[in-house]
């Protein structure tokens, strides 16, 4: 009882004492924050980009493709192929006919609105069933759904917003035809609202791909029948395709941007980490050292040693969670929902997401800054509980 | 140099807090080496790129292919010294899920390729050997070192294109292994026979992916640039030319906002960890007022005082910087931190000297202030300051 009355005691004369320090200490308390905010910030790039490949809905859908692929502009299927997929079992029905539509994959060049530099841009051919096989994750919100055979396209919110030609209404001329953008799509900020959609049979022959598809994805009637269609396909000898869920084929897209985002963004937060912790140290070292005739006065009537340590991890505890909470904070308002775009590597083609400040990124940077803060303090706090007493009284 | 002894007995009065400064400049210093190898790396070899070559793709997107006929009617454009063509190939090697990330694959023409590409050195033996083999291939180093590759093994790849025979398993026989003549050259591509490719896939015969010039007059490369897609207007497949710089550039700037937000975030921690450890080292010269003003009455003449503590903060600088940029081009060169993502990752030599120079501006940049006031101090008033 005594020991704690005595460590708050300290406590208490080191936090009235702060503001004589107030230059040393802000350094540390801003030197944390920026780590924090940065630690934060970089990781909340990865984590919006993994949400945006991770779409409402996309484990009851079914992606198929040519086996040996890893992607999906790398795929061909032939319309006989696509056909056969559409029948599989396990694939959900309106009336007779299979919600799945078998799509074409390409990329055009047109310039970034920010930047005026031309990006590729995914272009994707789909069946008028397509819509319905995405599910509730992706709606039209503003004009309509495009017409089949028709040089008409629908745009994704974020390719709108991205790519300059893309307001609805809009007629750009690609290659030797003229689009006309009659509608604009939300898919929740997912990857697809990077998207520009066509008529696959009007895409096809602008493309010269002839009756060539590239996947099909179906809906299927329950997640749990995936097993049965992949089954049915992968058996099949008529075809040769691999079967994943559209979640599983949407992870192994990023995996290539994730490793560059978190590889870089580790060694950042590492770096940085050691660089805080070598200035939370200078500055309880200098905190010790001006108090040190204090410590040694407190120490003269009778306080112990463990209140010594307590107290000067406390107070470097304290400054490291004060910058930490400004630290995440800074990140949030910064970072949170931050629009950006950039190539996914994998698909050779934009991908625009939010950077995304999560609840679980904002302690975890908090808690960084506690473990800086304490062994910030540790060394410090040692040296104060050493001091000879005597020596130390003489002290100027 | 006899006052080198004073300015080393002042770092050692506070060893803890000399030794934590040097650490956090050493750390600073390692983060700028990082963030001048990374923007290599996102700028993706343009400070390499030959100012007289010309790239020629498909206007509608690099993925749509141009017919093999265009190449005499290119060849034939004044102002046009040489051109080939390459191809996208889009394999995987063994597990699709590990990829072949970063390696690039192109179908060539072996000789003219080469020709174009001067800086890919690769010995005349191994040429000869690749001219002998339709089915022989050559890798960059970089490549051949991560898969372990050597000179006569044979490399299945699983291709998007199809064979004839109905196979997408594609073999090659590695001929040669070229490597780079300076430091940023791409060491990762894969190349093999165009005329073996060409005979062997089911469809696009005819076809290449793109073409590569070498123009007269590197002046003159706009120019050339237009006549070439005058060539094409209006025919099925119309073409967009640009210097290769201007197309990496253009490739590079695709990475956008996360390339940008990187290294607007690494240059800013790099300022944030030099301002605290700046603050430390002028703190220490504050708290020696006093001991300045000792020196001046021993009789020590007012630019020498300054001279001292300059010297004193650049010393700590140059201690700390240079350990930092020596242990940051060590592990950038123990290769990138994202295992293989970036195929071009080195710290290029006019940024370790863009850090040696900032390294100098720190030093004098967190002396100047106390420097200053130690210029400026009445011995008496110092004196009287406890």
């Amino acid at each position: 009882m005594n020991g704690i009355l005595q460590i708050l005691a300290i406590i208490g004369v080191g936090l009235r004492t702060l503001r004589e320090r107030l230059g040393a200490s802000l350094a540390t308390v801003f030197g944390v924050a920026g780590v924090v905010a940065v630690f934060v910030g970089v990781l909340s790039i990865g984590e919006g980009f993994r949400a945006a490949m991770r779409p409402a809905g996309a484990d009851d859908m079914a992606m198929v493709m040519r086996t040996g692929n890893d992607s999906e502009m790398m795929s061909g299927l032939s319309r006989e192929s696509t056909e056969i997929v559409k029948q599989a079992p396990g694939v959900a029905r309106t009336g007779a006919s299979p919600v799945a539509s078998a799509e074409l994959f390409v990329v055009i060049d047109l310039p970034k609105r920010s930047t005026g530099t031309e990006a590729n841009v995914p272009l994707r051919g789909v069946q008028p069933t397509a819509l319905a096989v995405r599910g509730s994750g992706m709606r039209i919100v503003e004009g309509r759904m495009l017409a089949p055979g028709t040089n008409e396209v629908i745009v994704g919110r974020a390719a709108s917003r991205e790519f300059s030609g893309l307001d609805l209404g809009a007629v750009n001329r690609w290659g030797k035809s003229s689009w006309k953008v009659v509608g604009i799509f939300d898919a929740g900020g997912t990857v697809a609202e990077t998207e520009i959609w066509a008529d696959v049979a009007v895409l096809q022959p602008a493309y010269n791909r002839g009756s060539f598809f590239q996947s099909v994805r179906a809906r299927l009637d329950s997640p749990a029948s995936f097993a049965r269609f992949k089954d049915a396909l992968t058996t099949d000898p008529r075809l040769d395709v691999q079967v994943q869920r559209e979640s599983d084929y949407l992870a192994s897209q990023s995996t290539l941007l994730s490793q560059i985002i978190n590889g870089l963004g580790s060694i950042i937060a590492i770096l940085m980490g050691i660089g805080a912790v070598f200035g939370a140290i200078n500055t309880m070292y200098s905190a010790v050292a001006s108090r040190t005739r204090e410590i040694a006065t407190l120490r003269a009537i009778g306080f112990g040693r463990v209140p010594v340590v307590v107290s000067v991890l406390a107070e470097s505890l304290l400054l490291a969670a004060f910058g930490g909470a400004v630290g995440a904070g800074l990140a949030y308002l910064a970072f949170n929902g931050y629009q950006a775009a950039t190539i996914n590597f994998q698909s050779f083609s934009q991908v625009a997401f939010a950077f995304a400040v999560t609840p679980s990124l904002l302690a975890r940077g908090i808690f960084y800054a506690l473990v800086m803060g304490l062994i910030g303090g540790l060394f410090p706090a040692i040296r104060a509980a050493r001091l000879p007493i005597a020596t130390a009284l003489r002290e100027l | 140099m006899k006052y080198l002894h004073l300015l080393f007995s002042n770092l050692r009065r506070r060893k803890a807090r000399t030794i934590f400064t040097l650490l956090s400049i050493a750390v600073a210093f390692v983060l700028f080496s990082y963030l001048a190898a990374i923007r290599t790396a996102f700028a993706m070899g343009i400070e390499v790129a030959g100012s007289d070559r010309l790239l020629t793709i498909n206007k509608v997107s690099i993925i749509m292919p141009l017919p093999i006929a265009d190449m005499s009617k290119i060849a034939a454009t004044p102002g046009v010294k040489e051109v080939t063509h390459a191809s996208w190939f889009g394999a995987v090697y063994q597990d699709s899920s590990k990829g072949f990330q970063g390696v690039s694959q192109f179908p060539v023409v072996p000789e003219e390729y080469l020709r174009m590409y001067p800086e890919f050195k690769l010995p005349p033996e191994q040429l000869q050997a690749w001219l002998a083999d339709r089915q022989g291939a050559i890798v960059g180093e970089k490549t051949a070192e991560r898969f372990g590759w050597k000179i006569g093994d044979r490399i299945p790849l699983q291709a998007a294109w199809t064979q004839k025979n109905g196979s997408r398993t594609w073999e090659f026989n590695l001929r040669g292994i070229y490597t780079g003549d300076a430091k940023g050259v791409d060491t990762t591509q894969f190349l093999f026979r165009y005329d073996f490719f060409d005979e062997a896939r089911a469809r696009g015969q005819g076809n290449v992916g793109w073409y590569i010039m070498r123009v007269a007059d590197p002046a003159q490369a706009d120019k050339v640039a237009n006549r070439v897609d005058a060539l094409f207007e209006n025919s099925a497949a119309e073409t967009e030319t640009s210097t290769e710089k201007a197309f990496m550039q253009s490739f590079a700037k695709q990475t956008g906002d996360i390339g940008a937000m990187i290294t607007a975030i690494l240059s800013a921690v790099f300022f944030t960890i030099l301002l605290v450890a700046g603050n430390t080292m002028a703190q220490s010269v504050r708290e020696r007022i006093s001991e300045l003003a000792v020196l001046k009455t021993l009789g020590f003449p007012n630019g020498l005082v300054m001279a001292l503590v300059l010297g004193e903060s650049c010393l700590i600088a140059i201690l700390g910087g240079g350990l930092g940029l020596l242990l940051g081009s060590w592990l950038v060169s123990l290769g990138d931190p994202t295992g293989g993502a970036l195929p071009i990752f080195y710290f290029p030599a006019r940024q370790v000297a863009l850090g040696a120079a900032l390294v100098l501006l720190l030093g004098l940049l967190t002396g100047a202030l106390p420097a200053v006031q130690a210029l400026r101090l009445r011995i008496v008033d110092a004196l009287r300051r406890v």
